[in-house]
């Protein structure tokens, strides 16, 4: 089932389009990479699944239902630009925020001393934020997030500004919450970040969606057969109909790395075996394009089989 | 509505379990009894520790007999002036007061030659001393005995009555009851409105600036946002606009009762006018006269309508801060910061001032005057205008008609800053002139 669709939102201001007729699927107990450069309209995209601003024309619908006032209960929103009532309580802003999420009192009480509990923290509570340490802060804010048990948690550039140590606390904490069903957002232009947690990616560029698919479709998609091989000698011949040189260099003494593209159709192992019979193979790879660098070739207006052909050549 | 309620008690509970709000709330109304008390208190010891002061006399008319007064005590010098200043000089006494001869019809040529410079109320004693004895001099002149005299005071007080054309009632009432009535209750409107105003502003200022509202309005609206936080002030105004009158009336009263003077209003304020009559023997006004002005205070302020103009009151408190409130708010949303806030918060004081001003220039001197009922009715000036005029009597068509456009005013502020503060809030590092508000007033969301 889906966690969320989008169908044909489109956003219009005053003097330009921020979101232009775009749909995303997020698949439900997913982790899900919005990406996108600065101003794309991701942040435009988020606020309106959030409800806080409205969409002009498009459909939403949220674990089946059409999006509506309701389901703010049911997701939990990290922005991008966040902070906490810095002369409020840690306890107080807990039980605050998440009654406003729909959360009872008792209810609120409860979740949030569990996780002071979780992250070892239970004396913060009565300590104001203005006296928290910046990482500590962030602690409260990721807490605030997700305290209300929400099944849909976006994450807008979540790791801005935290250290490694909170950083990877977090990640385990959201690989937790996918455990136990929550379905993830994140919007972020940390390509790391995507190639290790994201299952499913869009990809927004100026206000259109451009990419969308899991990732290893994604790869896929732009998967052009390419291999790089270390080897020993320079000279091998193959089949020219069906191999293509893409470049050679030395790496040291005799032993040089070749970027080979074979034709559509031939299998890595098919490969190897025609490269063992010619020259002394020394380490064999697939050419798989990173995100990034899908990222930056399409966002700087490549169009498809431009990127394959730069892809093969980085 | 649920959560309009959570924010409303979020705000109200931020400001209350401050300490600068108990601090405030306890020491306001401290200070202006304080203040009375510490004048009363030097009034009296002065008046116990009089000092009085010694004149060297050089009469060269021949004309008085001295006596001496509460304040001065005086010595006749014989001699000539000459002499008299040398002898001053290694003297201790105040000063050296020369008479020259003279006309009782012409009094002039009096000179006070002293070491320090006399007060001016030691001069108006002093003068006052002489002036009543040329004034002596005169009547015994034109053959005017002091009974006579007595006799040709008059002092009229004209009970003032308000008819009322419709029913035909009639009222007793005192200008400057009414005058009093107004002036106080304004000001309380005026300065209830501006301070909690800038709270709310304040508010939303820190709102946007911690960067917590964009995680709120994930989960309500913004509307309910900007409504709870005006209301949730609100009533800390209202909570300490009580406790601010219930201490200054109780406190008022433990420092007059120390001071010797009972409780009950009535009884302090007819010992205050023994006490003022017991000190100024030589006033005109007898004691009785004094009883029946005290009594016609009283009487005027039973015959005021006190239930109403409370009612009104409360009514034009709340409605010209909603007013208000709601602009404040939209300003904040609109700044970063409090400095930036300045350009924008000047165009929602302005009216409230021009309200405030023509209170004490139009509204209180000529409550029924065609100016003052424009301020009244019209919704930005209203709230301080309409309670300037209450106590006077309204028509109750223009009472009517002025609430239902403060109602109206409000509702229509409010909808116009909602509109600015929905998108105002969201916005961070925008350089905001009044054009670009038009331009988040016209957006649709």
């Amino acid at each position: 089932m889906e966690a969320l669709s989008v169908k044909n939102v489109t956003k219009r201001y005053t003097n330009h389009v921020a979101l232009d007729n775009v749909s995303i699927t997020i698949p439900e107990k997913s982790i899900y990479g919005l990406l996108g450069p600065n101003g794309a309209g991701k942040t435009t995209l988020i606020r309106i699944i959030n409800q806080i601003i409205n969409r002009d024309a498009g459909d939403i619908t949220l674990f089946g239902e059409p999006l509506q006032e309701k389901h703010v209960g049911v997701i939990g929103y990290l922005p991008e630009e966040r902070g906490l009532y810095k002369k409020l309580k840690i306890g107080d802003q807990l039980l605050y925020l998440a009654q406003l999420k729909g959360m009872s009192r008792a209810k609120a009480l409860e979740k949030s001393k569990e996780w002071l509990k979780k992250f070892q923290v239970t004396d913060w509570w009565d300590k104001k934020v203005e006296d928290l340490s910046k990482g500590m802060a962030q602690k409260v804010q990721f807490i605030s997030t997700v305290m209300h048990e929400p099944k849909l948690i976006i994450l807008d550039e979540p790791f801005s500004g935290f250290d490694p140590v909170n950083a990877k606390l977090i990640t385990e904490e959201i690989l937790g919450l996918r455990e136990r069903g929550s379905t993830i957002i994140f919007s972020t232009h940390r390509m790391e970040t995507v190639e290790d947690l994201c299952d499913d990616i869009a990809l927004i560029n100026r206000s259109k969606k451009i990419l969308e698919g899991s990732k290893k479709q994604v790869k896929d998609q732009f998967r052009s057969n390419t291999f790089l091989v270390e080897h020993h000698g320079n000279s091998f011949s193959l089949d020219p109909s069906r191999y293509e040189v893409v470049k050679q260099r030395l790496i040291e003494g005799d032993l040089y790395a070749t970027t080979l593209k074979a034709q559509q159709g031939i299998k890595p192992n098919q490969v190897i075996r025609e490269l063992i019979e010619k020259t002394e193979v020394s380490s064999f790879q697939e050419k798989l394009p990173s995100m990034a660098d899908i990222f930056i070739g399409l966002v700087q207006g490549e169009d498809e089989d431009a990127l394959r052909k730069h892809l093969q050549e980085v | 509505m649920n959560k309009i309620l959570l924010i409303i008690q979020r705000e109200f509970l931020n400001r209350v379990q401050k300490k600068s709000f108990l601090l405030t709330t306890i020491l306001v109304p401290l200070i202006f009894p304080a203040i009375m008390g510490v004048m009363i208190y030097i009034v009296v010891k002065q008046s116990e520790v009089t000092n009085v002061k010694t004149i060297q006399v050089v009469d060269d008319s021949h004309k008085f007999t001295f006596k001496d007064s509460k304040d001065f005590k005086f010595k006749v010098i014989t001699g000539s002036l000459d002499a008299a200043k040398v002898a001053y000089d290694s003297s201790e006494d105040f000063g050296l007061v020369y008479i020259p001869p003279f006309e009782i019809s012409d009094p002039k040529g009096f000179t006070l030659l002293s070491h320090d410079n006399p007060t001016i109320e030691q001069m108006g004693s002093l003068e006052g001393y002489f002036e009543e004895q040329v004034r002596n001099m005169k009547l015994e002149q034109y053959k005017v005995d002091q009974a006579t005299l007595d006799a040709l005071k008059t002092d009229i007080s004209i009970r003032q009555v308000t008819k009322d054309a419709s029913t035909g009632e009639e009222k007793s009432s005192s200008s400057g009851l009414i005058y009093g009535v107004g002036f106080v209750l304004g000001i309380l409107i005026y300065m209830f409105v501006l301070i909690y105003g800038i709270q709310i502003m304040q508010g939303v200022i820190d709102e946007k600036t911690s960067k917590v509202v964009e995680v709120i309005v994930s989960s309500v609206k913004p509307f309910q946002l900007m409504l709870g936080k005006i209301i949730g002030i609100a009533s800390v105004g209202l909570l300490q606009f009580i406790i601010w009158i219930v201490l200054s009336f109780g406190v008022t009263s433990t420092v007059l009762a120390s001071f010797g003077l009972n409780t009950p209003q009535k009884q302090m304020m007819e010992q205050v006018s023994k006490q003022v009559d017991q000190a100024d023997q030589n006033s005109v006004e007898s004691k009785a006269a004094k009883n029946e002005d005290l009594q016609k205070i009283i009487f005027n302020w039973s015959q005021l309508p006190l239930a109403k103009i409370a009612a009104v009151f409360v009514f034009y408190f709340l409605g010209g801060y909603l007013l208000y409130g709601s602009l404040f708010a939209a300003v904040g949303s609109a700044v970063d910061s409090i400095q930036d806030a300045q350009q924008f918060q000047f165009p929602i004081t302005l009216p409230l001032l021009i309200g405030y001003m023509s209170l004490f220039i139009i509204v209180l001197r000529d409550p029924n005057s065609s100016a003052s009922f424009w301020l009244s009715i019209i919704p930005l000036t209203s709230p301080v205008a309409m309670v300037g005029r209450i106590a006077s009597g309204v028509p109750n068509w223009e009472l009517a008609l002025s609430m239902v456009l403060l109602i109206a005013g409000f509702l229509f502020t409010t909808w116009v800053a909602g509109r600015i503060y929905r998108v105002g809030i969201l916005m961070t590092g925008t350089k905001v002139n009044y054009k670009v508000l038009a331009k988040w007033f016209m957006t649709k969301q």
